[in-house]
């Protein structure tokens, strides 16, 4: 039905694949003229490899961790240390995965990544999608109250958010030691829900007032026009909650306190706190948990600097 | 009710405002109401029961002692005094203003100066991009640990590198004057490639005019730098630095990991110090004032952000 109003999406469209101009050769602090002279010709390219140089600071300690991991212990503790693994046992990683018990530790992580994805997906685009169009009395003030959540930071109530967790108000459910005490509290998320309306606003109402004439109503209009038109923006919010899920750490940890329920970062903590696992097999799960997130980005990278570029700072 | 007497409009004696088509529209904006409210019930009851509540209930509890197994007791003032009197409460401020300020000094303007000079390379731009923002895609506790390792003074990669050039090694996370920039350094690493990114981004919107007609009235690269670029892209610096500010104010995870705020207290910071009060000695009324303490002291940086960021949103 969207497909058949006639409707200019361009500028949807332009913003769904990111600013032009980011990678076209606009005119910077240096002109290309400039350049033409041999000493500044000179300069740029020591910038240049100073700036490659310098990679090597971000890039180095991500291979000492992935290279360390394939070395023995008496190897690994070695001074001076190896530069490439005298020989290279990959055979690290799945004893790894097995002494850490990381099966189901990853289980436990992919639960609570993609029961939160699911929660805060539900819960962040109807309530974008009400704000944006159906606009009831008094949204703007909901606006503000969820907005103004961004600027309290989380660390300074984390008491009585713990408390809350420990027992629910009016019902007293408790969550600890429940997946819902980590996807619940996830749900409000303010900046799921203003990264999500800023693009809404963009649907022009127009769309929305003729599917009212035809007599669509309201979950009609988010399923079938809002969500098929969002899907770049929709994508973006997916893959932060799955990353921001997988890394995080303080909060599984206070409420999740069963081994067999923790995600794999307040697994490393615990394994890595007890110091009984080798130091290569614990170097190992640290690169194993680091894999998906990396794969994820590599896979991802367009959408997620885009996203973090359309989202960084105007939120 | 409503439905009888809208039975019966046209027996109404003062029909000036056409009383069935106003009822109708009254009907019309209580569905439409309802029907919003019907969306954002699931966001109002989240947002309630674990942002706004607890918000508010952080007052309530900073004056209780609060017990898991009894409940709740008015002790007026006496979390604050308890929060005031511990010695610890004045090095965990201290530990953590340092953190911050060498934060500042040490990490603020790296991502300004790589994002300025990436910005200008011809090629490998999605390289440096890449490279430089890897570093932020590890979780934390992967960096942490990771970096742990690197200080280790019998297995680390840094005293193998200082043996490598013939100097001395360090007790890096034991060392009482070093353990803060070891901290600090990590931290930089962990964070600067996605502060980059936003500069970068930053950048790509200063208007390539700009730079044309300075260059026509003669001015040289460093006063095009000085007088365009940085006054170009300073909203978002000064945005930044206050999420800066605000963001290292909350340390936590790398000193409760690395060094459990040790050696001798040296990074013990505020919230760890919450968490000790809290979940080791479960004093959660003491907990909760120390909190709050943090709270005016952030939310205060947080106004002064969101003043910035209205005035730049202005002048732009």
């Amino acid at each position: 039905m969207a497909r058949s109003l006639p409707l200019n999406l361009s500028r949807l469209r332009a913003r769904a694949s990111g600013p032009a101009q980011f990678d076209a050769n606009e005119r910077t602090l240096i002109s290309p003229l400039e350049l033409r002279s041999p000493a500044k010709r000179a300069a740029y390219w020591l910038v240049f490899g100073a700036l490659v140089a310098l990679t090597i600071t971000t890039l180095f300690p991500i291979y000492w961790m992935y290279s360390g991991a394939l070395k023995d212990t008496s190897e690994l503790i070695r001074m001076p240390p190896t530069l490439l693994p005298t020989q290279a046992r990959w055979e690290n990683y799945l004893k790894a995965w097995d002494n850490l018990n990381y099966t189901r530790y990853f289980a436990n992580t992919l639960i609570l990544a993609f029961g939160a994805l699911v929660i805060q997906l539900v819960v962040s685009t109807s309530a974008a999608f009400s704000l944006s169009k159906l606009k009831p009395a008094g949204g703007r003030i909901v606006l503000f109250l969820f907005l103004s959540t961004l600027m309290v930071p989380s660390m300074a109530y984390l008491i009585p958010a713990y408390l809350t967790v420990v027992s629910l108000p009016i019902v007293n459910i408790p969550l600890i030691d429940t997946w819902w005490g980590v996807w619940l509290p996830g749900a409000a998320s303010a900046f799921n829900i203003f990264v999500l309306k800023s693009f809404f606003d963009e649907i022009p109402q127009d769309l929305i007032d003729a599917a009212n004439i035809d007599g669509a109503g309201a979950a009609r209009i988010l399923a079938q026009i809002m969500i098929p038109l969002s899907r770049p923006v929709l994508a973006v919010v997916s893959i932060f909650t799955l990353i921001g899920t997988w890394k995080d750490f303080f909060w599984p940890f206070l409420v999740l306190s069963k081994v067999e329920l923790q995600p794999i970062m307040v697994a490393l903590w615990r394994l890595s706190a007890r110091m009984q696992e080798p130091l290569n097999l614990i170097i190992a799960g640290l690169a194993i948990a680091s894999t998906p997130p990396i794969i994820l980005f590599l896979i991802f990278q367009k959408q997620i600097i885009r996203g973090i570029t359309l989202t960084g700072l105007k939120g | 009710m409503c439905a009888e007497s809208a039975a019966d409009p046209e027996m109404n004696l003062t029909p000036a405002l056409n009383p069935p088509r106003a009822r109708l529209r009254l009907l019309a904006a209580l569905r439409r109401n309802a029907v919003g409210y019907f969306f954002l019930l699931p966001a109002l009851l989240a947002f309630a029961t674990f942002s706004w509540y607890p918000i508010a209930r952080g007052f309530i509890i900073s004056f209780q002692k609060y017990d898991l197994v009894k409940g709740a007791e008015w002790v007026g003032w006496s979390n604050f005094e308890f929060v005031l009197n511990d010695p610890l409460v004045p090095i965990a401020w201290r530990n953590t203003l340092q953190f911050t300020v060498l934060g500042l000094l040490i990490g603020y303007l790296v991502p300004v100066a790589l994002a300025i000079l990436v910005n200008e390379m011809k090629r490998g731009k999605s390289y440096f991009r890449l490279a430089y923002y890897l570093p932020v895609i590890l979780p934390p506790m992967v960096s942490v640990l990771l970096w742990k390792w690197f200080y280790d003074m019998d297995t680390g990669l840094f005293n193998a590198i200082l043996q490598g050039l013939g100097l001395p090694t360090q007790r890096w996370l034991f060392d009482r004057n070093l353990v803060m920039l070891c901290l600090v350094v990590l931290s930089t690493w962990a964070n600067a490639g996605g502060t980059m990114l936003l500069y970068l981004a930053a950048l790509q919107g200063v208007p390539s005019h700009l730079y044309e007609a300075a260059e026509i009235d003669g001015a040289g690269l460093w006063r095009r730098l000085w007088h365009i670029t940085l006054p170009q892209i300073r909203g978002v610096m000064l945005i930044l630095l206050v999420l800066q500010i605000i963001g290292t104010m909350q340390l936590f995870t790398e000193p409760f990991v690395m060094t459990d705020g040790g050696p001798a207290n040296a990074t013990l910071s505020v919230v760890m110090l919450l968490y000790r009060y809290g979940f080791r000695f479960y004093n959660f009324g003491a907990a909760a004032a120390l909190g709050l303490i943090l709270f005016f002291v952030l939310v205060a940086f947080s106004i002064l952000y969101l003043w910035l960021t209205r005035r730049v949103s202005q002048s732009q």
